[in-house]
């Protein structure tokens, strides 16, 4: 089985390279983009009857920097 | 003054950490990050710069779950002091003995320059030798050094007078000019600057030597 995590930095974390990206859009032309947030997406592949519990786990003793990172999962 | 410095895969500041530490005095041992226990009787840990594992993740994330990290964690809490410069200063945020986290710098630009720094606190074993207020000029190098905390905890490191050194021209966006903070016992040193890179005439400046000999004059008087 496959979990899927999310990872974004915080809401109120200031996100410089999804601001460079908003920048490059706009000289491409692309308007109206009024903000950009760059995060990453992790896949685990689990063996079977793995849980959401666990990945959670892993989130916050790894994957994920909680003190700047907000991070979601998905599983199956 | 005994001294281990850790060794990661990617760490590339570990020997100069280590001849800092030597030139000043201390007895010096380099550790593995698979070793699982520091030497007996260390009385000071040098977390090295440069890029463990690659930086993979996030910088210093992998490194802070390596076996010696946690052994370096149980000497933190025992009291025993510790050094974390660039990588190091990330590895002890990413392990929760210092707080906040190191972004990635606001221009996004990796810099590697002198800057001028402004000892914060002198009420620490590692800036005894400088005073308060002091601007000293040590070499940065880095693409992840734009420290965050939240608002509360920057009042509380404030309260707490644990702003080691800010930079007087802020390079990376850190909060608070902020280049690097001391744990709650003080015992535990995390920067972004090199101070072990300003520690030869043939490195261009000297003003990192104060802090290697204040930390041997601690450990004599103790």
């Amino acid at each position: 089985m496959k979990a899927r995590v999310y990872v974004m930095l915080k809401n109120g974390v200031l996100d410089p390279q999804g601001e460079a990206v908003r920048h490059a859009l706009g000289s491409l032309g692309f308007d109206g983009v009024e903000g950009v947030r760059q995060g990453k997406v992790i896949e685990l592949d689990l063996a079977e009857g793995s849980t959401e519990a666990t990945v959670t786990e892993m989130c916050e003793k790894l994957l994920a920097n909680t003190v700047i990172e907000s991070y979601w999962v998905e599983m199956g | 003054m005994k001294a281990a410095v850790i060794v990661f895969p990617g760490s590339n500041c570990d020997r100069d950490l280590a001849v800092a530490f030597e030139q000043a005095g201390a007895d010096v041992t380099m550790v593995w990050h698979k070793d699982t226990a520091l030497p007996e009787g260390i009385d000071m840990v040098g977390v090295p710069g440069g890029f463990s594992f690659g930086d993979y993740l996030r910088c210093g994330a992998i490194a802070a779950n390596s076996p010696i990290c946690q052994s370096l964690i149980k000497h933190a809490e025992r009291g025993g002091y510790a050094l974390g410069v660039c990588n190091g200063f990330q590895i002890l945020t990413e392990t929760g003995l210092l707080p906040g986290a190191l972004r990635r710098n606001a221009g996004l630009k990796y810099i590697c320059r002198t800057v001028g720094l402004e000892v914060a606190s002198a009420e620490t074993a590692f800036t005894a030798g400088y005073s308060k207020g002091d601007v000293v000029n040590v070499p940065i190098a880095h693409h992840d050094g734009n420290y965050f905390v939240t608002d509360e905890k920057l009042a509380q490191l404030r309260d707490e007078d644990r702003i080691a050194f800010t930079y007087t021209d802020n390079p990376n966006g850190s909060v608070a000019d902020i280049a690097g903070v001391v744990s709650k016992n003080r015992r535990v040193l995390g920067m972004m600057p090199h101070p072990e890179r300003a520690a030869d005439t043939g490195h261009g400046g000297t003003d990192g030597v104060a802090m290697f000999r204040a930390l041997m004059d601690q450990f004599a008087t103790a």
